[in-house]
């Protein structure tokens, strides 16, 4: 068992951030990349680790950032409460992708195709049902307060990112360090060779896919909590789900450092191509796209996989 | 042009950093003249904050196209006079279409030291701006979103010129009812075809509550999504209900392709009257669609046609190959009211901004809105205008005031 | 207030629309059935192509027809380089790197778009917009019958293609196993760069039948991408007529749950047959056992 002692040293050194800067858009930016690490990390704990590639995590972020909205707005409970729950709805959402798509041994683009849908579903559920408010969407009271988890200061924002993102990365090396862990390798690497020598395949991907959706919904909740305002397209939209797998496959998809790492570089390339590229409107994207390509043309194992081995390769998202 | 601000603070409470940017806007300025002998006052930076990309981005550079040349036409005419002719420098910003986006680039507009943001066209990403720039009491002027929200969270910072589409569904309403009673009521059935996000559901359902005590039936409200890539089906459920009226409230694209597939399908209603409709009022859909075009009513933002600035601007737009649509007004009136609001302040502080705002009776703009007056940074005198393309032009039929045809309704059998 | 007629003529409709979603998928399928990626960048490249098609006729006044036999062998051209300068050479044939390396070329696509034609929707006037076909009870624009007459022409040409030439022996050849195709002669990379020009080419044809009724802006491919992943899906990966069918299936599912569910709602059809196909046949309609 590795020692947590990494994850510890980073959390006690991103801690004081906000006392060191004075620059609201460096703790803005800072608290970006927290939160897109941990959905990052959310989608690394099933497609780095378990090798199950989704591309519909929208669906767990925006059941997490429903769920607390829904319980602060409609039934007036505290943020708390909501979080929690929030958490809890969105496991319950993985352990139903889960379940249809494991039980039905989908693998590969399959199970990537089959949750993209899933997330279709529920964006378009959201935009009919009352309970979401539709097309409205939902807007929370501003009031700032800790029962309501709403911050004056972009600090507290910043400090309950950075929860999320060490408690993302101690869960990641938590199952990285347990037999969970190793089971998941397995199956990674050959499922069929892993069920031969009796790992229960279904089982070990199911507990993969709820603390994914668990960590997503955390997420969630957590920009709606920063935004205060959420339609399905800001919640379920495909563009979520593409953020959540860009940062770990960028950063390194299987190491627990690979998201943080990977969000870190998409923000900050994001925001130097900004800076450089001037007022021609789209020249900052079209930038940002060619760089995307070069990361992966100059860094094949994501950014963190420089000198690693090159164990991986013959896996396959095809199935 | 986009400047990141590279100056950093020293830690500070947001109070006192408001200060310090408030100095270096106008104080500077004061304490630079001397040693810099008659240099130009300090120019006040002026956050012009849009989705110029992303599926919000024809609206968004429209804004921004509007409001450039509002900075423009100040500076030329020599800047602000009570702080001795500065020139207003635009500090652009590109939302993204995403919130989070537009609340990101409100943190550098700040550290930019703008004075004010004009922002953000959508609604969600106006919540989420306004927000923001609360947070440091930047003044924000709302350009385009119609979300009543948006000034309903007692933000002191926010104020929106244009009216929101509580009261656009209202006037709608209101004309829709003269201009029915006025033809000797032909029309009593009414089909809502509508976009399924925020400003056509929300226009939506106040329709659907308040038509029918105003003695109209509601026969189909089709929602559909954005993109929709065929209107067939909706269209044939228009041709087997045959509504008197069709009220469509969506975007430009689709609300070409609803009007091209109605034409095509032979649907023909006594009135297409839209709330908001994407294409009704815009002079690019009467353009290169005349004979879809012909007829369409709409109730929506648009300028008063009496105003020769107005008239003068759409001039200016579309020799810039441009199309003269709401965007394009409403944020370069955003930015004559900031500009006014600066003239009265005197002063680039925000709070003395937020003040002048608060306090405005400005009556230089070219919309139809009267002087404004603002309460919970709503301004009370904004208003839609009702149009109809007629002739291959649009013309303004309610209100009467200013009206530049008579309504032509019901629509005649082509 | 359903009338029968109103039935058929949304499925005319939805099989009409159905016709291109095939000819879009079938693309994408033959990509995948070659080179086992998903490409993000289909819906960015036919957004290109609308533009190609959008250009010819304003800019040379072709009818929008005759620019298939430029803008086919273009956007073929154009895809081959795409496939050997850029993914190739990018991704390795790495699965996960394809997927980022497509999703970068869609960003620097679509915002290419953006800065060089801004974010206009533009149209093209053809003089028969309104010219209208009765189709049995249906009322069918005369271009939309022409687009599915086209598309449906152009699968024939594809799966003609792919069953009887040397080089669509090759491509099934480097389908089915690469590493035979290499050992017996076959220049695999040169194959899977003309697999992706032919997937791209398809996209040209598509594009040519698709804008006499509809329009161009640098997001329209937003619309066109997701929906083709799940005819390619439901059909099958990789297999010619699941994408052919699921094409069809999807357009009438799509008609019909916005005709029984409203336009919003009704999308919900497309996801849920979809979902319900791959639980019951995990590999797809017409694809084989995994």
């Amino acid at each position: 068992m590795r020692p947590l002692a990494p994850i510890g040293l980073f959390a006690l050194l991103a801690l004081p951030l906000p006392w060191l800067t004075g620059s609201g858009t460096v703790l803005n930016l800072a608290t970006m990349v927290l939160m897109l690490a941990t959905l990052g990390q959310a989608w690394n704990l099933l497609g780095g680790m378990a090798g199950q590639f989704s591309f519909g995590h929208a669906a767990f972020f925006g059941t997490g950032a429903y769920a607390t909205a829904i319980l602060q707005i409609r039934l007036g409970l505290d943020a708390w409460t909501g979080f929690a729950t929030a958490v809890l709805a969105a496991v319950a959402m993985g352990a139903l992708v889960g379940f249809a798509s494991f039980r039905f041994r989908l693998r590969g683009s399959y199970f990537a195709l089959v949750t993209l849908a899933f997330a279709e579903v529920a964006r378009i559920l959201a935009n009919s049902l009352e309970i979401t408010g539709a097309g409205v969407g939902l807007l929370l009271p501003l009031a700032p307060g800790l029962d309501r988890l709403q911050f004056t200061d972009k600090a507290g924002y910043y400090w309950f990112a950075l929860v999320l993102c060490t408690a993302g990365l101690l869960i990641a090396a938590r199952i990285r360090d347990t037999r969970l862990g190793a089971r998941l390798a397995a199956v990674r690497e050959n499922e069929e060779a892993a069920r031969a020598l009796g790992v229960d395949a279904f089982a070990v991907k199911m507990q993969a896919i709820v603390w994914s959706a668990g960590l997503a919904g955390a997420v969630g909740a957590f920009y709606t909590q920063l935004f205060l305002y959420l339609d399905p397209h800001i919640a379920f939209g495909p563009q979520v789900s593409v953020e959540a797998l860009l940062g770990p496959i960028v950063g390194g998809t299987g190491s627990i450092w690979g998201p943080l790492l990977g969000a870190a570089v998409l923000q900050l390339l994001g925001e130097a191509t900004r800076a450089l590229t001037g007022g021609v409107t789209g020249a900052n994207l079209v930038a940002y796209g060619i760089v995307l390509v070069l990361i992966v043309r100059f860094f094949p194992d994501g950014m963190i996989g420089l000198g690693r081995p090159r164990a991986l390769d013959a896996r396959g998202v095809s199935g | 042009m986009n400047r990141i601000a590279t100056v950093s603070h020293p830690r500070s409470s947001p109070l006192s950093r408001r200060h310090l940017l408030a100095g270096t806007a106008g104080g500077v300025a004061a304490l630079a003249a001397p040693a810099l002998l008659r240099a130009q006052p300090a120019p006040v930076k002026i956050g012009l904050l849009h989705p110029v990309t992303g599926f919000l981005a024809f609206s968004g550079q429209q804004c921004r196209e509007g409001a450039l040349m509002a900075i423009e036409a100040i500076n030329a005419a020599g800047g602000i006079r009570s702080l001795g002719g500065a020139k207003l420098e635009p500090v652009l910003g590109d939302a993204q279409s995403k919130p989070e986006v537009g609340a990101a680039e409100v943190e550098k507009m700040n550290e930019a030291g703008v004075a004010a943001i004009i922002g953000a066209f959508s609604s969600a990403i106006s919540l989420a701006t306004t927000q923001s720039a609360a947070r440091y009491g930047i003044p924000h002027i709302v350009d385009v979103g119609v979300s009543d929200q948006i000034v309903q969270r007692g933000l002191a910072n926010t104020f929106r010129f244009c009216p929101g589409y509580g009261l656009i569904a209202q006037i709608a309403i209101d004309n829709l009812v003269a201009l029915n009673d006025a033809a000797g009521k032909p029309a009593r059935t009414v089909a809502i075809v509508h976009e399924e996000s925020l400003f056509g559901t929300g226009t939506a359902q106040l329709l659907q509550k308040e038509l029918p005590a105003r003695g109209f039936e509601v026969v189909e409200v089709a929602k559909h999504a954005n993109p929709t890539r065929d209107f067939t089906n909706v269209v044939l459920k228009l041709k087997a209900l045959a509504p008197d009226i069709v009220i469509p409230a969506n975007y430009y694209n689709e609300y070409v392709l609803l009007a091209r597939t109605m034409r095509q399908q032979g649907v023909r209603p006594k009135a297409i009257y839209s709330v908001l409709g994407g294409a009704a009022s815009s002079f690019k859909f009467v353009k290169e669609f005349p004979d879809d075009a012909a007829y369409i009513m709409d109730c929506n933002h648009w300028y008063d046609p009496r105003k020769a600035e107005a008239l003068e601007l759409r001039r200016k737009v579309e020799a810039r190959g441009l199309f003269y649509t709401y965007e394009v007004f409403l944020a370069h009136e955003a930015v004559r009211l900031l500009a006014d609001a600066l003239e009265r302040a005197g002063s680039a502080s925000r709070e003395r901004i937020v003040e002048a705002l608060a306090t405005s009776r400005w009556d230089g703009h070219f919309m139809p809105y009267g002087p404004t007056r603002f309460v919970n940074g709503q301004n009370e005198g904004a208003r839609p205008v009702n149009t109809q393309v007629l002739n291959g032009t649009i013309e303004v039929i309610f209100p009467a005031e200013f009206a530049s045809a008579r309504p032509v309704f019901p629509m005649p059998r082509a | 207030m359903l009338e029968p007629s109103i039935l058929t003529a949304s499925l005319v409709h939805g099989l009409a629309n159905g016709a291109v979603y095939a000819l879009v998928a079938l693309g994408l399928s033959l990509v995948y059935g070659v080179l086992h990626i998903i490409n993000f960048a289909h819906g960015a490249l036919l957004m290109a192509a609308l533009y190609g098609v959008y250009f010819l006729v304003e800019r040379l006044g072709l009818d929008p027809y005759a620019a298939i036999p430029i803008l086919v062998p273009a956007a073929g051209a154009a895809g081959y380089l795409l496939h050997r300068w850029v993914v190739a050479k990018a991704s390795r044939g790495r699965e996960e790197a394809v997927l980022l390396v497509t999703l970068g070329i869609a960003l620097v696509l679509e915002n290419l778009a953006v800065a060089l034609f801004r974010s206009d929707t533009r149209t093209i006037e053809t003089g028969w917009a309104f010219a209208m076909v009765a189709v049995g009870p249906a009322l069918l624009p005369a271009a939309k019958l022409a687009a599915a007459a086209g598309a449906l022409l152009a699968v024939a040409l594809l799966w003609a293609l792919v069953r009887a030439t040397d080089l669509g022996r090759a491509i099934r050849a480097v389908a089915k196993d690469r590493e035979a195709a290499r050992l017996v002669g076959i220049d695999v990379e040169h194959v899977f760069a003309l697999a992706f020009a032919i997937g791209t080419a398809t996209l040209g044809a598509a594009a040519c039948l698709l804008l006499p009724t509809y329009y161009v802006s640098p997001q329209v491919g937003h619309g066109f991408v997701l929906i083709a992943f799940t005819i390619v899906v439901l059909g099958g990966m990789g297999s010619f007529w699941g994408a052919f069918w699921g094409g069809l299936l999807i357009g009438v599912v799509e008609s019909l749950g916005g005709l029984f569910l409203g336009e919003s709602l009704g999308q919900i059809g497309i996801f849920a047959i979809f979902i319900a196909t791959l639980l019951l046949r995990p590999t797809g309609l017409f694809g084989r056992a995994v």
